[in-house]
């Protein structure tokens, strides 16, 4: 089962946090740290595989994660699950993300949080593993889109604002997830906050 | 067209992120966060009500500021409210605030349950879908109480469109996980198992998870997804790369699946129906044929995929444990990987290997890797890689590379992540001591342990290294030897102060004749010590020097000195002081022969378990140890034929401890502990047990008697037991019952359970139940000590013409019972005619080193065996009538022993075994009773008669029966229970 799915970016910043086990917030949290920290001071290129941080458990449950460009994305397994397997689906995860968003960036998790955990929410459910094939995931969202549409009465006015502030506050535009190779760090990213 | 319409986001939502963004100190990040929390306080508060546009606005910025860390405690009602809107975006974002923001004791569960109630009735899919997501998500109990009943039904019902049968499989295996009591068990489970025949992928994924989970509660249940799991597997392997679409990843069809059914077929023994085997083995093989293969991508995705089901292959291979052919490919395969550029499958293979060192079939086939993994030890740039292959040299030692082994973890040891260091040390502890051929190496060891890394040694290892050379006297001169070389280390750890002490202190006059370790000399090296050491070393070495006092006279004035300083004897710390005082009192009053009777040698320790062992079990968890200890893996473990559950230190075989211990005679006199603490360890015998323990309600016969069968010859429990008491034990060397078996016995004549024996060292327990001619007694005996118990043997003896007369089968209990630990011994009995003397039963075991033996009456009396026969006072007196021969009737009068209280004799009649007849007797004071002895070659019928004289406080019991020899035996006994 997976406890927990964490995605930080290269400074710790949590970008998208769903624990499946109950922790009370203030422990939440020192998790989301505590992860951030663990992986953090590994080099690229070494093992994707980790025993867990204390807070999670310990050496019971496996960190099993996967950087790109600037977030980490880290799955918190327990013993039943299959470590490439994981590893494949966050890959799974990470490509329906870039397929929803057309180049997935940073950015996107941020001002997208509800979307980002309705896609999460077709891939992973209550710390199983619901659907690993990706067109049927797409599909999935670009129902819900259509649903959206209907139900319509919002303008299309915000969409303008998003791309606008995208543009307006960062001195530098984060690079696009790259997700066909793994591991892969952009040097000199100007820092989110 | 990107899936996700970006355009319709919620402008001030937006804008509140990009002002968050915006804030140049976390200082004004909070200031922001403060003013929107109380702007949306206000507008919930507010008079107006909110369209639903807003409040999935307000309750999306919540979601964002609880992202960044901040505690949200209102909006929840908000969120509530939008699980009722017609709206699917606003339903959506309500359910997932409540997912993310659950307050489980939230009175709003009853209004989200009801919420999703109506969502589960609603027959919209995407509705049901999700209530389920939200109901898996929480998976509190009160959901499970609501729904667990409901979720069944949707899942196998046939109108359900796939996307909600694959969420509810998910739901039911969440609720299931959280709390298994709720899901109730039905005719929906055989559907389950069909879903494995779903025309749908994503159905059968999520049905392989659910039943994996249940199968491992009711195994029988699911059965028959063994070979549903299997021809679904077998369609994949075979499958083009093409052939499953959709369910192809990077040319791999559907490694998920595969993942999750080989993790299902690990839940059961390999199939029994060969064809199933035969395809099953036939799928394993395509898999590893497939590994070697040349790859149909170079992308990782794809290698990955392969892996993961190569992976799994290897661990039901390894699960099986039955194919040598397949074994030795996977270790092969693993062999391979080993040396492999992608860490990822390095980390597996040595993991994977871990398990495979422990199958009999693949031990040697793994050592043969030992300089890959050595040299992965050294030169991995990852710690979590580091480690496994430190766990694997563990797993794979054995005598025959132990040194190698011990040197290249020390080695590792010097340069080890800190985070791994106690655990290095702890394994070669215990390898050090388990493989340790000749001891000089052991101590060398161990003291190199402490030279490298002194701070990691915890007490376990150097109290064991203490316990060893006190046990061992063909080490003790060394040991004394080298702690004195490795003392003269101008930096030694204080670990290392600790050892030197008590080993000089003990052994010291074994090198006290070399000038450069004289006493002196040994002296002065550990007082120069002694200034740098904790209190607790100190107070060590204090004892020391009063041992030198006694090894040394020649000491004596120096160490007086010593003892007499102000530092000593005014020391701030009440210990030190105490034993400055204490010390220097004793050596200046003792006589020395009082001296070295007060400061002997230490006797030998008990043989007991590695404390080591059990420190890294605990540090492991449980399991861990298992494979660890007797380097294999448990058959039994499995076994749910084993019959007694055995504990796990009582499965073990002899712990290393006894390996090196156990070859010691000499007995030492060690005191028992106080029986402080030995509490009724039998409290629990006599309560509802687990399963293990037979109820003694009435069983139906059949089930009685089939439990009957005797048990397997050579039982996991024998194979496993200590070797040394195997040979049986003559009647010669039985001493004879403890003066009380009788009074014991009698005990027992009128009831099945009770304490059979209690002293301050054992608690023998016993619960028995007969039908017929046969019985089954279970004996529990319980260590009432802290200490355990060795070489426990107890054993049932037929001493004469017995043995023709009583058939009694044991099983053989665990030779090591643990302090405190209970320990059960199953006899099945058998009644081949009728009997006198109850078979004996001779309880033998070692307690800290001394024999104990004990010799009782086992209650085994004829009168279990009675039938009791219901006949009317016609019957009964026509009987009575036949049985007139003088021979045939037993007479006894006698006086009460106890109160005479009717419902007292009524129920000690009861017990005995016969019927009672009532209205038989003409008075009613009387009591009259009938039945019939059952044994294999002939049958019994006894009648008896119990005349009560209130006044005179006798009795009169007349026995009549067709034997002679019965008729008395039972009088006899009868006699002595009023």
């Amino acid at each position: 089962m997976i406890q927990a799915i964490l995605v930080f970016n290269n400074h710790g910043k949590p970008r998208l946090v769903r624990f499946y086990q109950r922790f009370p917030e203030e422990i939440q949290q020192q998790i989301v740290r505590e992860t951030f920290h663990l992986v953090l001071k590994r080099d690229d290129n070494i093992c994707n595989f980790l025993e867990g941080g204390s807070l999670i458990g310990g050496s019971d449950y496996k960190l099993i994660y996967r950087h790109y460009a600037t977030l980490y994305f880290v799955f918190c397994v327990d013993s039943s699950e299959s470590e490439l397997g994981i590893l494949d689906l966050i890959q799974v995860f990470v490509e329906t993300l870039d397929k929803c968003f057309e180049n997935v960036c940073e950015l996107d998790l941020i001002f997208h949080m509800d979307k980002v955990h309705y896609i999460l929410q077709e891939v992973v459910m209550g710390g199983m593993v619901l659907e690993t094939n990706m067109n049927e995931i797409v599909a999935q969202m670009e129902a819900q889109n259509r649903l959206e549409k209907s139900e319509g009465g919002l303008s299309a006015a915000p969409a303008r604002a998003v791309s606008a502030v995208k543009n307006i506050n960062l001195p530098e535009i984060p690079r696009n997830i790259n997700i066909g190779d793994l591991n892969i760090k952009v040097p000199n990213l100007s820092q989110f906050v | 067209m990107p899936a996700v319409s970006k355009g319709d986001g919620m402008r001030g939502l937006a804008v509140f992120i990009s002002d968050i963004r915006n804030c140049k100190s976390k200082e004004a990040e909070i200031k922001r966060i403060n003013k929107e929390l109380a702007n949306i306080r206000s507008k919930f508060k507010g008079d107006k009500a909110l369209d639903g546009y807003s409040k999935k606005k307000y309750v999306c910025k919540l979601l964002f500021i609880f992202l960044l860390g901040h505690d949200i405690d209102f909006g929840h009602m908000e969120a509530v409210n939008l699980l009722s809107s017609n709206k699917y975006t606003e339903k959506q974002i309500g359910y997932l605030f409540i997912s993310v923001l659950v307050n489980s004791n939230s009175e709003l569960i009853r209004l989200i349950n009801n919420a999703i109630k109506n969502d589960l009735a609603s027959r919209n899919p995407t509705f049901m879908c999700l209530a389920l997501h939200c109901i898996a998500n929480v998976g509190s109990r009160e959901m499970g109480e609501a729904f667990a009943a409901d979720i069944p039904r949707i899942l196998v019902a046939g109108d359900s469109m796939d996307s909600v049968k694959q969420s509810a499989a998910l739901c039911l295996l969440r609720l299931y996980k959280a709390s298994p009591d709720l899901v109730p068990m039905g005719e929906w489970t055989a559907r389950v198992v069909h879903l494995l025949n779903d025309q749908h992928m994503g159905v059968v994924t999520a049905a392989v998870s659910l039943i994996t989970c249940l199968c491992k509660k009711n195994p029988d249940d699911f059965k028959t997804c063994i070979s549903l799991a299997v021809s679904r597997l077998s369609r994949i392997v075979s499958s083009a790369s093409t052939d499953l679409q959709d369910y192809t990843y990077y040319f791999v069809p559907a490694p998920w699946l595969s993942v999750k059914l080989l993790r299902l077929l690990q839940c059961y023994p390999p199939p029994e129906d060969a064809a199933v085997k035969g395809r099953l083995v036939e799928c394993l093989e395509t898999v590893l044929n497939k590994a070697q293969e040349p790859p149909k991508s170079k992308k990782v995705q794809h290698s990955n995929a392969k892996n993961a089901i190569l992976f799994e292959t290897i661990s039901l291979i390894i699960h099986y444990d039955s194919e040598p052919n397949l074994l030795v490919r996977a270790c092969n395969q693993l062999g391979q990987f080993l040396q492999h550029r992608e860490t990822n499958l390095r980390y597996l293979a040595l993991e994977s290997m871990c398990t495979l060192a422990s199958s009999e079939f693949s031990h040697e086939a793994v050592k043969t890797h030992i300089d890959t993994v050595i040299n992965a030890l050294k030169t991995e740039r990852d710690v979590s890689v580091r480690q496994r292959a430190a766990d694997l040299l563990y797993a794979m030692c054995d005598r025959s590379n132990a040194k190698q082994i011990v040197s290249e973890m020390l080695r590792y040891l010097e340069t080890a992540d800190y985070a791994i260091r106690e655990e290095i040390v702890l394994k070669v502890a215990i390898l050090a001591e388990k493989y340790a051929v000749d001891y000089s190496w052991y101590v060398d060891t161990i003291l190199n342990l402490i030279r490298i890394a002194g701070d990691y040694v915890s007490e376990e290892v150097w109290y064991r290294v203490l316990q060893i050379v006190t046990n061992r006297d063909d080490v003790q001169g060394y040991a004394a030897k080298t702690v004195f070389e490795a003392l003269q280390a101008p930096a030694c750890h204080e670990n290392m102060v600790k050892v030197g002490g008590y080993i000089l202190g003990e052994f010291g006059n074994l090198i006290a004749g070399d000038p450069r370790s004289s006493p002196p000399v040994q002296f002065s090296l550990l007082h120069s010590k002694f200034h740098l050491c904790s209190v607790a070393t100190r107070a060590l070495l204090l004892s020391t020097y009063i041992k030198f006092i006694n090894l040394f006279p020649e000491t004596k004035a120096t160490i007086q000195g010593v003892l007499r300083a102000g530092s000593q004897l005014r020391n701030a710390d009440v210990e030190l002081q105490q034993r400055a005082v204490e010390y220097l009192t004793l050596s200046s009053v003792a006589s020395t022969d009082v001296l070295a009777t007060v400061l002997e040698e230490m006797p030998p320790f008990p043989e007991r378990e590695s404390s080591i062992l059990a420190k890294l079990k605990r540090k492991k968890g449980p399991g861990a140890g298992s494979a660890l200890d007797d380097g294999r893996r448990d058959p039994s473990s499995n076994d749910i034929n084993g019959g007694v559950e055995p504990t796990p230190s009582t499965v073990s075989t002899p712990s290393p401890s006894a390996d090196l211990l156990g070859l010691r005679a000499a007995p030492p006199p060690v005191a028992p502990p106080a029986a402080a603490g030995a509490g009724n360890l039998l409290v629990d015998v006599f309560s509802d047990g687990p399963a293990a323990q037979p109820s003694l309600g009435p069983t139906p016969e059949e089930a009685f008697l089939s439990e009957l069968e005797p048990p397997a010859p050579e039982s996991p429990m024998a194979l496993l037991a200590d070797p040394a008491p195997a040979a049986d034990p003559g009647a010669e060397d039985i001493s004879p019952p403890i003066p009380e078996a009788d009074e014991l016995l009698n005990k027992f004549v009128c009831k099945n359970n009770g304490v059979l024996f209690e002293n301050q060292l054992l608690q023998i327990g016993v619960k028995s139940e007969f039908r017929q001619n046969l019985g089954r007694m279970y004996l529990f005996y319980g260590n009432k000590t802290s200490v355990q118990f060795q070489n426990f043997s107890p054993t049932v003896i037929h001493p004469g013409e017995l043995q023709t007369q009583l058939a009694v089968q044991t099983k053989r209990v665990a030779a090591q019972v643990d302090g405190g630990a209970q320990v059960q011994q199953v006899l099945n009995i058998e009644c081949l005619r009728d009997f006198l003397t109850p078979p004996l039963l001779s309880v033998r075991f070692r307690y800290g080193g001394a024999p104990q033996a004990l010799t009782l009456k086992l209650p085994v009396t004829v009168n279990k065996f009675f039938q009791p026969t219901e006949m009317t006072a016609q019957d009964f007196f026509q009987r009575w009538k036949q049985l007139s021969l003088p021979q045939q009737e037993a007479q006894k009068i006698f006086k009460a022993n106890h109160p005479m209280d009717a419902e007292v004799t009524k129920a000690k009649l009861l017990g005995f075994g016969s019927a009672l007849l009532d209205n038989v007797d003409p008075n009613p004071e009387n009591f009259v009773g009938a039945g019939i002895i059952q044994t294999k070659a002939l049958q019994v019928g006894c009648l008896l008669r119990l005349e009560p004289n209130a006044q005179a406080q006798m009795y009169r019991l007349t026995l009549r029966t067709s034997k002679e020899t019965v008729s008395h035996h039972l009088c006899e006994l009868l006699a002595q229970q009023f």
